[in-house]
């Protein structure tokens, strides 16, 4: 199992690199919101670990918080021109 | 935990997928393009594991919890990522060098 | 009465959620589920679309199934796709965007059947308008003004499940 979540923080660790070197924003907003879908993963791994249900908890409130905050980041885009 | 060589093998799965779909986030040219590799691996993966987190615990509250968070993010991340691909396209961000056409372009003027 | 049979709908389905979310059944949060089913049901009115009680009938959950059963394999096909596509050496990508005709008619069918085409091989929907679909692909056809080819290709094959689900 803890294979398994190292595999996975080193595939949000990835995510990460193009949130940091993204050449455009929108390039960053995705890479935020493929970490947000992986950490729901990440909390089912530590609910199979631990046998406690909580983090499944943390996982759905996750995944509905990150769908809410793309769609901010989405309409936010939509808002202004692109100069970078 | 109830059946572990299925857990293992599900979990292996969803985990071998969503590193396929952050190497894809690295390895593609343009925003559109890793906005499917992220959105098509990574929901695929993480549906995986929250399957195997029910085969793990069976029908009690662990279970229903992790098909309801599948269920969730099967509906949610799809449609976040086209909002995703709008947004960035009425930004103005181009498609990569390599693209045979445009239609939205062509027909919306943004 | 049609108002009332909807908010009744709402109250049982935010009901059913919190049972399932807290699974169990002690009187106390039976109880304070059923009051915040109300209460959400009063606030949210109009939480579902108008017409979802003609979804009340077996037939339609029958190729509702039949769908979910085509999207898992799709899905399946699509995640080997891109791992071909990432995986090999020289990215073998061909990307555009196509417009694609639907013929579906209600609000719902067309947004279940951009979500579908987003999780299939190489596509992926950018934007809805009126009946077109503006589809991202990552391999695009040789033939690229070939619209009925290409909806064939792309939209054809969940049409005719979602049109039964819907429509």
């Amino acid at each position: 199992m803890s294979t398994f979540l190292l595999l996975l923080i080193i595939g949000t660790f990835l995510c990460l690199y193009r949130v940091a070197m993204g050449p455009t924003p929108p390039d960053r907003a995705v890479g935020i919101d493929t970490i947000g879908v992986m950490i729901v993963g990440i909390c089912g791994i530590f609910g199979i670990m631990t046998g406690q249900d909580f983090y499944l908890n943390v996982a759905i409130a996750w995944a509905l918080l990150s769908f809410i905050g793309t769609l901010a980041l989405a309409k936010y885009l939509e808002g202004r021109g692109f100069d970078e | 935990m109830n059946n572990p060589v299925a857990v293992y093998i599900l979990i292996s799965i969803g985990v071998v997928f969503d590193l396929v779909g952050a190497l894809g986030l690295i390895r593609l040219p343009d925003v559109y393009n890793r906005l499917q590799a992220a959105t098509k691996c990574v929901t695929l993966g993480t549906c995986l594991i929250l399957v195997g987190v029910v085969v793990a615990s069976g029908w009690n509250a662990m279970g229903i919890k992790a098909l309801l968070a599948a269920v969730f993010v099967l509906w949610t991340s799809p449609t976040g990522s086209h909002a995703l691909a709008r947004g960035a396209h009425i930004a103005g961000v181009p498609l990569w060098a390599g693209s045979v056409v445009d239609k939205y372009k062509e027909d919306t003027g943004r | 009465m049609e108002t009332l049979k909807r908010r009744l709908l709402d109250m049982s389905i935010i009901f059913v959620l919190w049972l399932l979310l807290t699974w169990s059944l002690d009187v106390q949060s039976v109880v304070a589920g059923a009051i915040l089913a109300v209460l959400f049901a009063l606030v949210l009115s109009g939480l579902l679309p108008a017409r979802v009680t003609r979804l009340f009938s077996p037939v339609r959950w029958f190729w509702a199934l039949m769908h979910l059963i085509s999207l898992a394999f799709w899905i399946v096909l699509a995640n080997f796709d891109v791992l071909y596509r990432v995986l090999h050496p020289n990215l073998p990508i061909r990307p555009g965007i196509v417009r694609v005709k639907t013929t579906l008619k209600s609000d719902e069918a067309k947004a279940f059947l951009a979500n579908s085409i987003t999780l299939t091989p190489g596509t992926l929907t950018i934007d809805i308008i009126d009946d077109w679909l503006y589809v991202h692909w990552i391999n695009v056809h040789e033939n690229l003004e070939d619209t009925e080819a290409i909806t064939r290709d792309i939209a054809g094959r969940f049409e005719v499940t979602l049109r039964r689900v819907f429509d």
